[in-house]
């Protein structure tokens, strides 16, 4: 319980120390462009093939699902659009990426813990926790809303591929799914959801890998404790918000 | 050329990384020029850091960048230079360590011996007044630990830094040591100059500096000569 406490602590600490005014803004600008296409374009692939297999996936059971008759064929297009806007493109596509990005967010600052390279900035006087973890929630929290929406799209146009192309759903009855109680705030929803997950995606794992002590096995431990925190906190974020947000 | 000596485990790393303020110390005081460096906020403390260079145990070069964007960093972070001076001054400091053309190679392209090298130009980019070195011979060939004994003297002189080194190799001590601190067991057991070392009667440092019988034999020689 303790630890638990002391963890938190440090946690806060360290936001603060990274949410200090940058020294130098240029630097922090390139860092900027670099982490979008680390964190952000080198994901668009995984999340756009999970949610792309996940809509398609989806089309196919419902359709398996209500082959009685009874129920209409636009719940089809109807499912799949609540599956993939509400769950599959921000929290079941941010479980992943926190399995590859928050991986590798904890490995590279751990790495740079253990080769003192981060030591070899303090030295020179350089704000470290900023330098170093500020670029990255910034270009996540601005990234990832663009990557889920893609995938919110690749998620519905695969499911209507599947469905057309195995002729168990017509395009008018897709599309009729697609638009019933559709209302823009469950995309606001997921939106939000996401700008949350982008924050602890990556401030715990750089938590996990800036705190890293020891050798390789201990950037091995960093990285596994980052991946199992961000998803834990995920779920529990995902509960949280969807209490506030979607019930009155 | 300040250097602190001792075994391994003594602490000779631990007191280095708290006179730098990488480590906090439980009591005591550490003064850079008459300022107190303990009793300082992270503000005021790095102010004095722009006055640090330190050579790491190993190199701890950033494997992201190249060479020249290694010594450019403290110039980007920390100074006021525009882009064509911090440039020059990159130069400068990799033509001084002499790594002339190697700007564009990343560290792991690179020799042990070079890596320390441009953590030296790295370290005296922003032309420090103090020089902290952590083991800068480790790994190198004795050939290669020469010369990087010898950069390091003469950039002391050149530079006028004050420069403190730990090491527990004894062929920099004796041939660049000025002043001598032997760390044992975690406290300060002597200090002296280079000669003291072979005429001090102490038997840590003397188990220390001379291990083997072929050393205490070269000493009890020098001893001889001496009294000559």
């Amino acid at each position: 319980m303790v630890s638990t406490f002391q963890h938190i602590g440090r946690y806060c600490l360290l936001l603060a120390q990274v949410f200090t005014k940058p020294e130098k803004a240029r630097v922090y600008r390139k860092l900027l462009v670099e982490e979008f296409d680390k964190i952000g374009l080198q994901s668009l692939g995984i999340v756009g093939l999970m949610v792309g297999f996940m809509g398609a996936v989806v089309c196919i059971q419902t359709a398996a699902n209500i082959e009685s008759g009874w129920v209409p064929g636009w719940t089809i297009g109807f499912t799949t659009r609540q599956s993939v806007v509400l769950e599959f493109s921000s929290t079941i596509a941010c479980l992943i990426l926190s399995g590859k990005v928050g991986g590798n967010i904890a490995t590279e600052i751990g790495t740079m813990r253990i080769t003192e390279q981060i030591d070899a900035m303090e030295i020179m006087g350089v704000n470290t926790a900023s330098y170093l973890i500020l670029p990255k929630i910034i270009a996540a929290v601005l990234i990832f809303p663009f990557i889920m929406v893609i995938a919110m799209f690749l998620g519905i146009a695969s499911g209507a591929f599947v469905g057309l192309s195995s002729g168990i759903v017509s395009m008018a009855d897709y599309q009729r799914g697609l638009m019933m109680q559709f209302e823009t705030f469950q995309i606001t929803y997921s939106l939000i959801k996401t700008l949350v997950y982008a924050f602890i995606i990556t401030s715990v794992s750089a938590y996990h890998g800036y705190y890293t002590h020891g050798g390789p096995r201990e950037v091995g431990q960093s990285s596994t404790r980052s991946i199992v925190y961000s998803m834990v906190l995920i779920l529990i974020a995902n509960y949280l918000l969807t209490q506030i947000l979607l019930i009155d | 050329m300040n250097f602190i000596i001792g075994r391994s485990g003594c602490g000779k790393s631990v007191l280095t990384k708290c006179v730098v303020g990488l480590l906090e110390t439980d009591e005591g005081e550490i003064h850079f020029s008459g300022r107190n460096f303990t009793g300082m906020d992270r503000d005021e403390r790095r102010e004095i850091r722009k006055e640090m260079g330190m050579l790491f145990q190993g190199s701890a070069l950033f494997s992201s960048m190249t060479v020249e964007e290694n010594v450019l960093f403290p110039l980007k972070m920390l100074s006021a230079m525009k882009p064509d001076e911090m440039l020059d001054r990159a130069n400068f400091c990799l033509n001084r360590v002499g790594l002339q053309g190697k700007n564009n190679l990343y560290p792991s392209e690179i020799s042990g011996g070079m890596q320390k090298r441009t953590g030296i130009a790295r370290a005296i980019a922003l032309n420090p007044k103090y020089l902290f070195c952590d083991e800068p011979n480790s790994g190198l060939d004795p050939q290669t630990s020469i010369l990087i004994d010898n950069l390091i003297r003469d950039l002391t002189k050149e530079f006028n830094t004050t420069t403190v080194i730990v090491s527990h190799d004894m062929n920099s001590v004796m041939e660049i040591g000025d002043r001598i601190n032997f760390i044992h067991q975690g406290s300060l057991w002597w200090k002296g100059s280079r000669s003291d070392i072979i005429t001090a009667n102490n038997q840590e440092l003397g188990d220390f500096v001379f291990p083997s019988e072929f050393m205490k034999e070269i000493r009890d020689n020098l001893k001889r000569t001496r009294v000559r």
